[in-house]
């Protein structure tokens, strides 16, 4: 069959491999036809483009290869995507050779972030598994002439019902791959009921390289004639380079190159000023950089600090001169008439990523063709910056991604790449770029920090009936947002907004905004429910309201599901057992959150000693992230992770920042969350709603903070209103 | 430079290296065993951890000079093929999310188990504590000790 003859919008392409077999492609365009669009309104799945993202290989000898095109960072995906290809082909799992697919145009997106791999991926692949099973069962059937009907497919084989026949699938890939493309439309998928492998669990496919040592990640590559290089950047942001002792480090032992990089580019990523070494070993370059000395000029921000942002955004939200960027109803009014008026504001610091593999990657430039190797979440955004700065089509630069030591946002950045390229297009020989723990730490692109001023006015029933809402940050779009929960819950509300004047790199941090938006929002409720004497899960389901969907003032926007959140805080409430009554030093918080398509709820158990110490006893998670769980195995580590994470930055995740740098340097002075802090029951109940499966990458992290929160408050009566909880002395009598 | 003769994984192996090189780097860069991994460079985060003579130590707080001599195991030299308890536990639960800090976690318990054939949680959180996970599998680290002690008292076929 000749792949050009098919129709290039057909939802499935198919064509020969180079070397023989059947390939499909399958796109993630997005049909029009009305129960898709009706998916897309209610979740939330946006139009990703015509393109293929995946293709499924069947060998003539049998062998099937599912191409993988999205990022391994930690989430699972290389695991869980295939599988669901897996299961609609009826091959069994572990006979699957899974590749990672090269980044390519023709595969559109392929970054991995926001939890979107899996609603944007799950359908397009069910039926690629599909359409390659129908294509198989006709195969076979014509071979035997019998009818279809007759036939089904089994672990990776055609089998005839009544005679007992059977081919394999590499038997019949060459006549399969001269059959006429169904109508994806009428492919049957399998009833989900029926489903064998997905829902099970699977542990994920490179597991045996992992745990003896192979080389699967960006620091561990190596290409010939390599040269090892680490880069200075100015510690307060925004300065440049005067001058550094260059020949001296020069000099030294194993140093081949040592240089100032000025030519910048300026963007989301952007390559700052610095001062490159180059060596014959990770380690020359890493010693020789203990004797570099460099004069900065620290510019213009060189005098900031946290103690001077706190002053001015205490001033800011009194100021009452906030930017106004949502109101309804008469907020002013409605606390004036309110029976009972709430106050509190809170504060969160900005925290790094501290993705366990540093920022690093290997550039080679020969002549107008650049390779790249990178642990990075967004091959195209890597592509874009290097292409663009060194003059080149996109065309010309490839990018390999490798295995992520860890992504959490932080790789969606290429900011490692553009400083690779640079010193690599300077030294003319191929390089890696490795960045200490220092650099990753201080020159993250941080989860943005801020200050929060929040006022509640009760009616007479204890009922929220007005929320005003004050955040003074640093970046507008890392930050709680006006359209945040429970912005449309509430009759009379308002959200203003402070910018605060900065030069901080900010990025996404695992669950953007939403991580700091749900402690300060489900921390505050809390407050209220206190205040007005009513149990907090009573109080927050009643401010959930009985609408199943609830949409924004003006219509636009995702609809907010509450059906959906009432029913997880209802869960999470029974499993955990909440309102029985806890001695005094314990006590059981409630943190609830939507975000990045899932409904969370989680209830915190926490002991606090006398002394102050701190337990999380117990965390039970309700989660609903859809109508199917692709991998239990994977799911359940990434909650687990989640929450463990969620609270481990709730707890310690702290940097200063004086003189416009940032304070802490490595682990020493940023600690984060070891095993004996880790809580020791995490129990997951997942509540499965008939909606496409989403992500988990991030969405049982944010309830995590507010529940521990809540939870000290219902043990010690103390309000944490500043993170990190380590912050407060939490000792009582 | 100067030149060591390193015993790594049972096997002899020659560098020419400056004498304050970490061992880290001198099994990374030099002798292309990248298992070992680098996350924080000062003996916080236990990515590095190694065997020296059969105690658990810091590659990245290792120099070169320290480590000539001395019966040097790391990651690849745990088993032949994979097959030590703790790799088996660690593969059939599944316990690695970006698996960049296993292989320091696995060095780590090898060490707990040769010492303590059955460590309680307690045990386990203390020698642990030490191992940054950045993707906190913790719960299963915890879980897959736990198993690897089992499928150790079974046996090497045993457990299955
Ligand atoms: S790299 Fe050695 S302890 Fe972190
Ligand atoms: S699995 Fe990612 S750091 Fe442990």
């Amino acid at each position: 069959m000749n792949p050009a003859a098919l129709d290039r919008r057909s939802f499935l392409r198919l064509s020969l491999f180079t070397g023989g077999g059947l390939v499909l492609g399958v796109s993630l365009r997005r049909s029009a036809r009305a129960g898709e669009a009706e998916v897309a309104r209610v979740t939330g799945v946006t139009d990703a483009n015509f393109a293929p993202n995946v293709y499924v290989r069947i060998a003539p000898d049998g062998t099937v290869t599912i191409f993988s095109a999205r990022p391994e960072i930690g989430q699972g995906i290389r695991t869980s995507l295939p599988m669901v290809v897996a299961e609609e082909l009826e091959v069994d799992f572990h006979t699957v050779k899974v590749v990672d697919a090269p980044l390519d145009p023709a595969y559109g997106n392929q970054t991995a972030g926001g939890s979107n791999s899996t609603p944007q991926s799950y359908l397009p692949l069910r039926r690629a598994g599909a359409t390659a099973r129908v294509l198989l069962l006709t195969a076979a059937a014509q071979t035997w002439g019998v009818p279809v009907t007759e036939c089904f497919a089994r672990s990776g084989a055609i089998h005839h019902r009544d005679s007992g026949r059977s081919l394999t699938y590499g038997e019949l890939v060459a006549k399969a791959a001269t059959l006429p493309l169904p109508d994806p439309a009428t492919v049957p998928l399998k009833d989900p009921k029926d489903f064998k492998l997905l829902g099970s669990r699977v542990a994920q496919v490179n597991s045996l390289q992992i745990v003896t040592g192979q080389p699967l990640f960006g620091i561990d590559q190596k290409v010939p004639g390599m040269l090892y290089a680490v880069y200075t950047r100015c510690p307060v942001f925004g300065g440049k380079v005067v001058g550094a002792n260059l020949a001296a480090i020069k000099a030294l032992p194993g140093v081949k190159d040592a240089f100032i990089v000025s030519r910048t580019f300026e963007g989301v990523t952007a390559l700052v000023p610095g001062v490159a070494i180059v060596a014959d070993s990770t380690w020359s370059a890493f010693s020789a950089r203990q004797q570099l000395d460099v004069t900065w000029d620290e510019g213009p921000h060189a005098g900031d600090s946290w103690a001077s942002f706190v002053q001015q955004a205490q001033r800011a939200a009194q100021s009452g001169a906030l930017k106004r960027v949502r109101q309804e109803g008469d907020p002013d009014a409605a606390l004036a008439g309110a029976a009972k008026v709430v106050e509190a504001s809170y504060r969160f610091p900005f925290v790094s990523h501290l993705t366990l593999e540093p920022q690093n990657c290997t550039v080679t430039i020969e002549g107008d063709q650049v390779k790249v190797l990178a642990p990075t979440q967004s091959a195209d955004e890597v592509r874009r910056v290097v292409s663009a700065y060194l003059g080149l089509p996109p065309a010309n630069v490839t990018v390999t991604v490798t295995r992520n030591g860890g992504g959490f946002g932080r790789r969606a950045q290429g900011d490692y790449a553009l400083e690779a390229a640079a010193i690599a297009q300077k030294v003319g020989a191929p390089i890696k770029l490795t960045w200490t723990r220092e650099d990753d730490l201080q020159h993250d692109h941080f989860r943005a920090a801020g200050f929060d001023f929040f006022k509640a006015g009760l009616d007479a029933q204890g009922r929220l009936t007005v929320l005003t809402q004050q955040h003074v940050g640093f970046d507008p779009h890392w930050c709680p947002g006006p359209n945040d929960y429970p912005s449309n819950f509430v009759p009379h509300y308002r959200f203003n907004l402070g910018q605060l004047a900065n030069n901080i790199p900010m990025g996404q941090w695992r669950a953007p905004r939403s991580n700091t938006s749900a402690w300060v929002v489900c921390t505050f409720l809390d407050e209220v429910a206190h205040a007005a004497g009513r149990d907090p899960v009573a109080f927050n389901l009643e401010l959930l309201g009985h609408k199943d969907l609830v949409y924004s003032p003006s219509g636009k926007g995702q609809p907010y599901n509450a059906a959906r959140m009432r029913e997880v805080v209802r869960v999470v409430a029974e499993q955990s057992g909440w309102g029985e009554k806890l001695p005094p030093g314990r006590g059981r918080g409630l943190g609830y959150f939507y975000s990045h398509l899932g409904y969370v709820a989680e209830v915190a158990e926490v002991t606090i000693s006398k002394a102050g110490d701190l337990t999380v006893d117990r965390v039970v998670a309700a989660v609903d992230v859809g109508s199917q769980i692709l991998n239990l195995s994977g799911a359940e580590n990434q909650i687990q992770g989640s929450i463990i994470d969620g609270l481990g930055t709730a707890w310690h995740g702290e940097l200063n920042i004086e003189k416009g740098r940032i304070t802490q340097s490595n682990l020493q002075d940023y600690p984060m969350i070891r095993m004996p802090e880790a809580p020791r029951k995490i129990e997951i109940h997942y509540v499965k709603t008939d909606y496409p499966p989403t992500g988990l990458g991030e969405p049982a992290l944010p309830p995590l903070a507010p529940a521990v929160g809540n939870a000290i408050f219902a043990a010690i009566g103390k309000r944490i209103r500043e993170l990190p909880f380590a912050k407060t002395d939490l000792s009582w009598s | 430079m100067s030149q060591f003769t390193l015993n790594v994984n049972g096997r002899n192996r020659s560098v020419d290296v400056a004498p304050e090189t970490p061992l880290l780097w001198v099994l990374r860069d030099h002798l292309d065993l990248v298992g070992t991994k680098f996350g924080c460079g000062v003996g916080q985060c236990g990515a590095c951890t190694i065997h020296l003579n059969g105690a658990p130590g810091r590659a990245c707080l290792t120099p070169v000079s320290a480590a000539a001599g001395a019966k040097i195991l790391t990651i690849e030299g745990l088993s032949e093929q994979g097959t030590h308890p703790l790799q088996r536990a660690w593969v059939e639960l599944d316990v690695a999310q970006c698996g960049y800090c296993q292989a320091g976690q696995i060095m780590t318990a090898a060490a707990l188990l040769a010492d303590n054939a059955h460590p309680t949680d307690e045990d386990i959180d203390n020698t642990m504590a030490g191992n940054l996970c950045r993707c906190a599998t913790y719960t299963r680290i915890r879980a897959g000790i736990h198993r690897a002690a089992e499928l150790a008292a079974a046996g090497p076929e045993g457990a299955r």
